[in-house]
């Protein structure tokens, strides 16, 4: 079921070049690490996808690059300004796994803090293109750091470590490679974020699939993800809130 | 009557949004499966959006073994939406979707900006689907199309039930750093408010050019444009864009649309259709003989609403 509310902001920190967003959460439920929500953004005909950053008690936490308009009017809301919210959407990693080691690059590592939360803070391997960039690392415990240009590739270790990563898609692409079971977590332009504008289609295995509907987290082998499986991360999840 | 315009909504994903609507249009339905066209495929504009999709969806064999019957179960009224490259296609469609007691009317949409359109004109499409079925056809016309209302006249000739107005028109956006193209195919069909005034003349001349019922779409986002758009001539409503940003679009506009209503003193929404007609006769002495005649004939008709 489709959940939209009109929230009111409660604080927005810079982390780097970064905005942490964060908004009362009303009556939406957090989700799932790798879940996704859209953001109205001021201004603007479209909202925008954002995965959840943090869940603390009564908010929502969004870490977002200001890259274009929409992006930027987000970061430019203040304390007691309001927007809609609509979600979760998608779906979001799998938590029933053995030794996990999450990977991020640059603002993909926007859902790290949440997940890493999640699974008990394992170790992480962090990517960015400089020193002001990585200041986000402080938002991910247990964090390996890397800058331009050495790849967090080149952190992953050479075990059966279950690999959760999201960031840029030759990040993602590079660890698919290397770690074909890995869940990643992958982005494209969206305009609805519920399957109905079919803009975020993205061809994995010859067919094209709605990323919104069939991900936003999915097995670097191919398509294995399924809406069913997220319930039971999500009663673990709530287990554990 | 409030409806989505067609790729706008997948009722099997969202189908509590679906059971809001008064009938569920389909995606466009092509005669073999189509992948869709290459991302990028939406970017956002200052007061709109470009998508090029490219029809993207599963053909008609599947749609009809897999797709039509998980439809039906929504027990809503169903418009399939139908593409092709040729007269041919379509009929072929229109004629292997006959007889569906679970289809509600059949929109041909002959305007699609984001792929190769058929060599026939609208007519003669319309003319071989109409032989081919006897479901109601409505006719989803561009509103780039030259003259549209003799275009319409002549759909409404061929044997066309209605038409829809308006598909998307063609635009162009760039990045703002590197002035590339946005989207992957560059162009694609704009959508969104910058459309609404696009719409209104198009529903507001086709109104006057033919005795069809008008489905109007193009920038509704609220019950004040939907308004407007009943009052340009349409007697029916779809929700495009605005669904993307708000799923509770249809509930939120018709009771707008009440409340709209209600300001003006008119009880019933069919009040409203093609008021706009006799405000621009009474409010203007210049208007040419023809005009004078095609509103006089318009208000004849607008005093018994078909629909």
């Amino acid at each position: 079921m489709l959940r939209r509310e009109r929230l009111r902001v409660a604080g927005s920190e810079q982390v780097g070049p970064y905005t942490l967003l964060r908004v009362e959460r009303g009556g939406l439920e957090p989700g799932v690490p790798g879940q996704f929500f859209m953001l109205g953004a001021p201004g603007r005909l479209l909202p925008r996808p954002m995965s959840l950053c943090f869940a603390p008690r009564h908010e929502l936490s969004f870490l977002i690059d200001p890259i274009g308009p929409g992006t930027r009017a987000l970061c430019a809301l203040e304390r007691g300004d309001q927007l809609t919210v609509l979600g979760p959407l998608g779906n979001g990693f799998r938590l029933d796994v053995l030794r996990p080691v999450l990977v991020g690059g640059s603002i993909g590592i926007a859902p790290l803090p949440y997940l890493s939360e999640m699974l008990g803070h394992p170790r992480a391997l962090l990517g960015f293109r400089s020193s002001w960039y990585a200041e986000a690392a402080a938002l991910v415990p247990n964090a390996d750091v890397v800058l331009d240009p050495v790849y967090v590739t080149e952190l992953l270790p050479d075990d059966d470590s279950a690999v959760l990563a999201c960031g840029p898609e030759q990040m993602l692409e590079a660890v698919r490679r290397i770690v074909p079971a890995a869940q990643l977590a992958w982005e494209a332009p969206m305009a609805c974020g519920y399957g109905a504008c079919y803009g975020c289609a993205v061809e994995i295995g010859g067919t094209w699939k709605r990323l919104c509907v069939e991900g936003p987290v999915l097995f670097g082998h191919g398509w294995g993800q399924t809406p069913a499986m997220a319930a039971p991360a999500m009663a673990a999840m709530d287990g554990r809130r | 009557m409030i409806l989505n315009a067609s790729g706008c909504l997948d009722a099997l994903t969202a189908p509590e949004v679906a059971q809001t609507l008064d009938a569920f249009v389909t995606k466009t339905v092509t005669p073999l499966p189509r992948p869709g066209n290459e991302p990028v495929r939406i970017a956002e504009t200052e007061v709109g959006m470009l998508n090029s999709i490219g029809l993207a969806n599963p053909g008609l064999e599947r749609f009809l073994t897999d797709v039509l019957p998980r439809l039906a179960d929504l027990r809503l009224p169903l418009w399939v939406s139908v593409g092709g490259f040729s007269a041919g296609e379509y009929a072929r469609s229109c004629a292997a979707l006959d007889g569906r007691e679970e289809i509600a009317a059949l929109e041909l949409n002959l305007s699609c900006p984001n792929v190769d359109e058929a060599p026939e004109t609208a007519a003669e499409i319309v003319a071989a689907c109409r032989a081919a079925t006897s479901t109601p056809l409505f006719a989803k016309l561009s509103p780039a199309t030259s003259d549209l209302a003799g275009t319409a006249r002549a759909v409404e000739a061929a044997g066309a039930d209605g038409i829809s107005l308006v598909n998307t028109i063609r635009g162009l956006a760039l990045d703002e750093r590197t002035l590339a193209p946005k989207l992957g195919r560059a162009v694609g069909g704009l959508s969104g408010p910058a459309l609404k005034p696009i719409a209104l003349a198009a529903v507001f001349l086709c109104a006057r050019a033919t005795a069809l019922p008008i489905v109007g779409m193009g920038g509704v986002s609220n019950g004040r444009d939907a308004l407007e758009l009943l009052a340009a001539g349409a007697s029916a409503i779809a929700l495009g864009t605005v669904l993307f940003s708000d799923p509770g679009a249809p509930g939120r506009i018709r009771t707008e649309l009440t409340q709209e209503l209600a300001k003006r003193g008119l009880s019933d929404l069919k009040d409203s259709i093609g008021i706009a007609h006799a405000e621009a006769l009474n409010g203007r002495q210049n208007l040419n003989w023809s005009l004078r005649v095609a509103g006089t004939k318009y208000l004849d008709f607008a005093g018994k609403p078909r629909v």
